[in-house]
């Protein structure tokens, strides 16, 4: 078991043929996920790496391929336009690495993933790994064991960091995701914390968040409602500056200044276990189980 | 990126919105000549990035061209939070009625542009909203069908009873929410939206801030870009892809992906050191971009010693050990250096520094520690 992708996951990689998608294609591919296709106008009918047919379309490959899940490498400009392709084409899990997607084009975005049932995760994330059955994204493969932790974070090389201190202390993972930093996303806290709740393979929780907004402080609420197994937490930016004001419409419409502290209070509240830093992760976790 | 307050109201009525005279001056001989054309009685802003500015003396009010060129002279070159105001707005002095608010803000929670309304417009907005809630309408727009008339009549009304009036507020909010994709703006505000003498209701004052990764795409707005209102070295950190806030302690920082970046700054402070600045080298790193971040980081006097942090994915320790090595070639290091190098091509990465005459630790809590006993005054 494990939650979003398993061994059964298809995958097609949008910009198979970029120095990203390239590079990371084939680090997916040696860790074993079923990279069925690749997508790049232009390049259709050619085969990247000998092995994987190129198509010109999203939805070309997935009539010839099957593929249900899709990652994306394409730069910010198109991504958007992207997502909207992998959703026509039928792709039921889209995960979208690109980073500096404009926010307004995420407005038009998460409605349409949204009407069609489609699960987005990202945009600007690291993707998702279940240790020893399937990667998508470009979490490394080697800092990740299979174990029973589930590990959700709005970063990217901080996840890494924490993975990694939990594979070196023999605790491994059922599956990490990295949901991603900007505004607006399209799986949060919450999507993550209800999977890995009905999730059986999973027996405890990792939570990563930052300074800004307020879907820590929400996701506590639903943690302390919702979710049974015990989750450690950690906040990002305790030292980070007062962040650049957003005229006065950024604090009328969350009457939040979003900081460390008041998201530590929140998981506090909630009873999370505070990680002061990264490296308390597994002692903290060891005190849960 | 921020947009000057001439700047966005010259935005406003490209776009149809009604925006009151005003003009942009320089010096205070620029804002006599201007405050002659608008007969005398003016008020002069203060053109800078920092909110506050009224309580801070940067917007003032004459009866007369003389007293206009005076408190030109006093505005220009005098510092508002930090930023030195190179730049005034002169307009005429209106005779004002009443003062509304109107914003356009993405909302992470309802992860649609939100439009907020207020009669109590002004400079107390937030603590309107703070203390009297019921006094801000919102009103969260589907961007498939924009903002509909009937929805922005209905906000008009919530600010004026008078049909003409409301018309005309809702026909403003129409425009700015057109404005909001037109130019890219993550925020679009008009406070106060006022109504005059006659009747007539106007955008007095307007802040846009346009999403940085909406430029590419509006190289007319990109072009808007005041350099001389940003500190010197976020300008060189932008050029370069790099993310760069400076602060005020003795450890510099080069991390990539800001939350480790906000992690390793958290750790420096646990372990008694202060960071000297947040820095991002981003993803999908090259070397160049390396060699722009020490350059940036060695600028700083105070720093001390200066701390890699580096767990690859799409960043390639690889790439970041050539810019390291690069660097050293172009320029003399004069302080220490820690490096943290693990993750994608960890090997290669070590390799090359190795030969450079560098080592690399693979432990962050490890590594900060180190940088911090090599600050000043401590021992190791």
């Amino acid at each position: 078991m494990s939650t979003f992708i398993d061994k059964s996951t298809r995958l097609v990689v949008q910009g198979i043929t970029g120095r990203d998608g390239s590079f990371h294609a084939k680090q997916m591919i040696e860790y074993g996920t079923q990279v069925v296709a690749g997508v790049t106008p232009g390049k259709g009918g050619q085969q990247f790496e000998s092995s994987v047919p190129i198509f010109n379309t999203v939805a070309e490959a997935v009539a010839a391929t099957r593929a249900n899940t899709s990652v994306i490498y394409v730069p910010a400009a198109v991504a958007a336009s992207a997502i909207f392709e992998a959703a026509d084409a039928g792709i039921r899990l889209i995960v979208c690495i690109t980073e500096g997607i404009p926010v307004l084009d995420m407005t038009r975005v998460l409605p349409f993933v949204r009407e069609r049932g489609v699960r987005l995760i990202g945009p600007n994330c690291p993707g998702l790994i279940s240790p020893d059955q399937s990667k998508v994204g470009i979490i490394p493969g080697n800092i990740c064991k299979p174990g029973k932790i589930g590990v959700v974070s709005r970063s990217g090389t901080l996840t890494y960091e924490i993975i990694h201190q939990l594979s070196t202390h023999g605790m491994g993972q059922s599956t990490c995701v990295g949901i991603g930093g900007d505004p607006l996303i399209g799986t949060n806290f919450i999507d993550c914390l209800a999977a890995f709740q009905a999730d059986a393979a999973t027996s405890a929780i990792v939570m990563i968040g930052e300074i800004g907004g307020t879907d820590e402080q929400q996701a506590a609420e639903f943690a302390k409602r919702e979710v049974k197994k015990p989750i450690v937490g950690f906040i990002a930016g305790q030292t980070a500056p007062p962040g650049r004001r957003m005229g006065h419409a950024g604090a009328i419409i969350s009457g939040s200044s979003g900081t460390a502290a008041e998201k530590m209070a929140a998981f506090e509240k909630a009873g999370i276990s505070v990680m002061k830093r990264p490296a308390d992760v597994v002692p903290l976790l060891k005190e849960r189980l | 990126m921020n947009l000057h307050e001439y700047q966005a109201r010259d935005l406003l009525r490209r776009q149809g919105i009604p925006v009151p005279p005003g003009e942009v001056a320089t010096t205070p001989a620029e804002a006599r000549t201007i405050a002659e054309r608008f007969g005398g009685k003016v008020v002069i802003k203060a053109q800078v990035h920092a909110g506050g500015r009224g309580k801070a003396g940067g917007v003032k009010l004459a009866k007369t061209t003389a007293e206009a060129e005076a408190h030109a002279k006093a505005i220009i070159g005098m510092t508002i939070k930090g930023l030195t105001v190179q730049k005034v707005l002169v307009a005429p002095a209106a005779e004002i009625a009443s003062e509304s608010y109107v914003g356009i803000i993405v909302d992470r929670t309802s992860q649609r542009p939100v439009l907020m309304v207020s009669p109590a417009g002004g400079i107390d907005i937030e603590e309107v909203a703070a203390k009297t809630p019921e006094k801000i309408h919102r009103l969260a727009v589907d961007p498939r069908y924009g903002l509909l008339a009937h929805q922005a009549l209905a906000l008009g009304f919530a600010l004026y009873k008078d049909v003409k009036q409301a018309r005309a507020a809702a026909d403003i909010m129409q425009k700015l929410y057109a404005a909001v994709y037109a130019v890219g703006a993550s925020l679009a505000e008009i406070n106060p939206l006022v109504t005059t003498a006659d009747g007539a209701v106007q955008a007095l004052d307007a802040k846009i801030a346009v999403d940085d990764n909406e430029l590419e795409r509006h190289p007319d707005i990109a072009a808007l870009r005041d350099l001389t209102a940003e500190a010197p070295e976020e300008v060189a950190a932008r050029e370069a892809g790099l993310t760069f806030i400076k602060l005020e302690g003795s450890v510099g920082c080069c991390v990539n992906g800001a939350g480790l970046a906000m992690a390793t700054m958290d750790l420096v402070k646990y372990y008694g050191g202060e960071p000297a600045n947040f820095l991002d080298i981003g993803g999908s790193s090259n070397p160049q971009k390396v060699v722009a971040a020490l350059r940036i980081i060695t600028s700083d006097a105070r720093v001390q010693v200066i701390l890699f942090n580096i767990f690859g994915g799409i960043t390639r320790c690889d790439d970041v050990a050539n810019g390291i090595v690069q660097a050293t070639r172009e320029f003399t290091l004069k302080v220490p250096i820690v490096i943290r190098l693990t993750g994608t091509n960890e090997a290669l990465g070590v390799e090359i520094l190795r030969k450079a005459g560098f080592s690399a630790l693979t432990d962050m809590d490890e590594s900060v520690k180190q940088a911090v006993a090599k600050l000043k005054g401590r021992t190791a």
